[in-house]
């Protein structure tokens, strides 16, 4: 890149980091982005003019048979929550079956996010101790991460069930498969086991990049363990800990096979947005399921603005593009005192750095 | 998951963009009908030969394709390729729905559910079976009654199923009770007997867990008090007093411990295994339990099977089976009409009892000695099937039965009564029936 860069000196550019290839970067990913766009933008368009529609279901009552055809309904789908509401009673109490669904979506990515960034921090700071059959132990604990959910979901529901290893463990009789609080927990309880590894795992890479020098100095500086793990390694293992979050977070919310697969449909009690959606589509509601679908996805969308304005979440590494700007400003200040042009910072990357 | 759903609809959209082009049968107009819905039987050719689909649900037996086999060997010409769907009923119709809503004629025929011919036949998707090429005389009258609407055959049935109570023969009379219970209050007394010497047993269990089977459940407990889920006019019923004491028996039944706690989470399997391995003395279930159970050589001789019992007397199971519906947008109607002919003939169906056990739909079949020789629960069956009732015949079928399910749930729970959960209930049909 160091030829490129005396070339474009004279040009200002907005963007610190491009090396004047522009126009041949935009041509050589536009076939990818002509397929995203295909795959993605088309179906999300699709879904947005979908959900201003009401498929008709008035039956003729002489033959029995339903004219085809849909009704423009403007925001009804949407708004069909305050002026029809479908009341279902779930484990917070009797209301919408949307907004019940919401409650639980929201439940579930509160506490199985939680309860798997504490196990998986823990997972990490084990595997990245030095022990003999370290090797084993990574494996182990990922063995969970690689099962399809699926396959979990069947297999704690056999051990979810009436006569299964829970009971016998806990030494009493509850009906986890039934519908209730306790259905809620199988979910957690298997979710935390399926996942809490994946935020392991990038933990644990995050955990690779802390020099050890730094805890010599802390334990030379008289620190206990307790103060290494907060001020040394938790600071320095955030931005790879925020990603992983980011990233489960986005996960939960969107849960579908785990309920679906191990405590069924019709189950309030542990009905997400996604299998409500799912339901509202297989009952040739596409309006309502599409409108469903499309609040969630705003609903993720918030969320993981929220992650990225507040917890600084880093998830296209922009970490140089930031520094840069800010040495560009610099530069040019003092430029401008001196009454020169300014030489501009440029990119020391040759490839895009992904956090983590 | 939203973006396999959405990749579907994609798929399903661009298959209808494309039929509707090649047609160019109708506008895409959004509010008015189109040819597709109402282009009855005048046009339809039942002459046309040629290749054509069957498609149906895992082939567990192994039959189905031998059946297959022999039809392509002696009609080349007229080949039909099978298109095994998946095991889950509700995939199967996910998959025949998306045929019907892109108007693709992939499944010439296919293996129809008796609970789905309202839903397909409403929306257009089946076609119309004349009564002069798809003779019924002779037929189970349930059966061919479950595959009408309107008035009208949409499908032509093919297999039938009822319920049975297994029960453990041994220990029956080992406490001495001698004949199968008919009533309730007859099974109860049963098992005092019985579990006066078995303590850690449980008297009956069904399929409780919040699914289909539980609205196959309660429909046979609100049938055998006397009551319906719908009047013959196709009126809700379901908060009448005989319908509630129906449900008012399930739900004491589990309070009072004559079903076990746990058997709110059983499906079929799981009511099967706690009745094979000595957890209850009464079960209900299908007529596949019969064949495992017999092949275990420690249990086969140890139960016997008898109708279903009711409140006063012999109860009525729910009507379960399928038809074979043809797809209004298929080619080679001929061929379907030849192949399903084919399919139904008195032999074949008694290869499907032999090899598959799949309930036939003739009835004369339930009376032959030879047949009732070589499968001691034909006749059971026979009185079994001839007694059930349909469930209820919905356009909105997937609604109808959540709601029914949501309400007998509740009711089992014990959060709401019997009588509060079937009036709402009642509420919610009507407005569902209502279309």
């Amino acid at each position: 890149m160091a030829a490129a860069s005396s070339a474009v000196t004279e040009k200002r550019k907005k963007n610190p980091l491009s090396d004047g290839q522009g126009t041949l970067a935009a041509l050589l990913i536009s076939p990818t982005m002509a397929v995203i766009l295909f795959v993605v933008g088309i179906p999300i368009l699709m879904s947005l003019r979908e959900s201003v529609f009401r498929k008709d279901t008035a039956i003729d009552p002489n033959t029995g048979l339903i004219p085809e055809g849909e009704t423009f309904v403007g925001l009804g789908n949407f708004t069909a929550i305050f002026t029809n509401p479908q009341l279902v009673p779930g484990v917070w109490g009797t209301q919408d079956r949307l907004v019940n669904a919401f409650w639980n979506t929201t439940f579930f990515t509160v506490v199985c996010v939680i309860a798997e960034t504490i196990l998986g921090v823990a997972m990490a700071l084990i595997m990245a101790k030095a022990f003999k059959g370290k090797g084993l132990v990574r494996a182990a604990i990922l063995v969970p991460w690689a099962i399809p959910t699926i396959v979990s979901a069947r297999m704690w529901g056999l051990i979810f069930d009436g006569e299964g290893v829970m009971n016998r463990i806990v030494g009493q009789q509850i009906l986890w498969l039934a519908d209730g609080p306790q259905s809620q927990w199988a979910i957690i309880i298997s979710d935390v086991w399926k996942t809490a590894p994946f935020i392991g795992l990038l933990t644990l890479a995050g955990l690779q990049t802390i020099p050890g020098e730094v805890y010599e100095a802390a334990k030379v500086d008289g620190a206990n363990a307790w103060q290494q793990f907060t001020r040394i390694t938790l600071p320095m293992v955030k931005p790879a800990l925020v990603v992983a979050v980011l990233f489960r977070t986005l996960d939960t919310m969107r849960m579908f096979d785990l309920p679906m697969g191990m405590i069924g449909q019709g189950k309030y009690s542990v009905e997400t947005i996604s299998m409500f959606a799912y339901i509202e589509n297989n009952a040739l509601r596409y309006g309502a399921a599409a409108a469903y679908s499309l609040l969630l996805f705003l609903y993720i969308v918030f969320i993981a603005f929220l992650f990225v304005k507040f917890l600084g979440a880093d998830v296209v590494g922009d970490d140089e593009l930031k520094a840069i700007a800010e040495q560009r400003k610099r530069q040019k200040a003092a430029a401008k005192a001196a009454g020169t042009t300014p030489a501009l910072a440029k990119s020391t990357v040759t490839s895009g750095s992904s956090s983590s | 998951m939203s973006h396999a759903r959405t990749a579907r609809r994609v798929l399903a959209a661009t298959l209808s963009v494309g039929a509707l082009l090649v047609t160019a049968a109708c506008s895409s107009g959004t509010t008015t009908p189109s040819a597709g819905g109402s282009a009855s039987a005048s046009g339809t050719d039942w002459t046309k030969k040629g290749p054509i689909t069957y498609a149906q649900g895992k082939d567990t037996s192994g039959n189905l394709k031998g059946e297959i086999d022999e039809w392509n060997a002696a009609n080349p010409n007229e080949m039909v390729t099978f298109r095994e769907l998946p095991d889950s009923a509700d995939e199967q119709r996910a998959q025949m729905i998306q045929r019907g809503q892109a108007k693709s004629g992939e499944f010439t025929v296919m293996s129809v559910d008796v609970v789905w011919t309202a839903e397909f036949a409403a929306n257009g998707w089946l076609e119309e079976l004349p009564a002069d090429k798809f003779p019924t005389t002779g037929y189970l009258k349930a059966a061919v009654d479950s595959a009408t609407y309107f008035n009208k055959l949409y499908a032509y049935p093919s297999s039938s199923d009822g319920a049975f109570l297994y029960y453990r023969k041994d220990l029956l009379d080992d406490a001495g009770v001698m004949a199968a219970p008919t009533t309730w209050d007859e099974m109860k007394a049963a098992c005092d007997k019985v579990l006066a010497k078995n303590k850690s047993m449980s008297c009956y269990a069904g399929q409780h867990q919040k699914y289909e089977g539980l609205t196959c459940n309660i429909a046979e407990a609100v049938n055998s008090a006397g009551g319906a889920f719908l009047t013959p006019d196709g009126k809700p019923a379901v908060n009448t007093d005989a319908a509630i004491a129906g449900v008012q028996w399930m739900v004491d039944a589990f309070k009072t411990g004559l079903i076990p706690k746990e058997a709110i989470t059983w499906k079929e399997e799981e009511s099967r295994t706690a009745f094979q391995t000595g957890k209850i003395v009464f079960l209900r279930n299908w007529p596949y339990v019969y064949n495992i159970a017999s092949k275990d050589a420690k249990f086969k001789d140890k139960f016997a099977m008898a109708p279903l019992p009711g409140k006063t007397g012999p109860g009525v199971s729910t009507l379960g089976g399928h038809s074979f519906g043809i797809s209004k947008f298929a080619d080679n109607k001929g061929t379907a009409l030849a192949f399903v002919t084919w399919m139904n003939t008195k032999e074949n169906q008694i290869r499907r009892l032999t090899t598959a056990s799949n309930a036939p739909v003739l009835e004369e079949l339930y009376d032959d000695a030879a047949l009732q020789a070589k499968f001691p629960y034909l006749k059971v069956l026979g009185d079994s099937i001839r007694a059930a009732a349909p469930r209820p015949k919905a356009v909105k079928y997937g609604d109808v039965t959540l709601a029914i399910q949501d309400a007998t749930y509740a009711a089992l729970q014990g959060q709401k009564d019997a009588k509060t959960a079937f009036t709402e209930l009642q509420t919610k049909l009507e407005a569902l029936t209502q279309g």
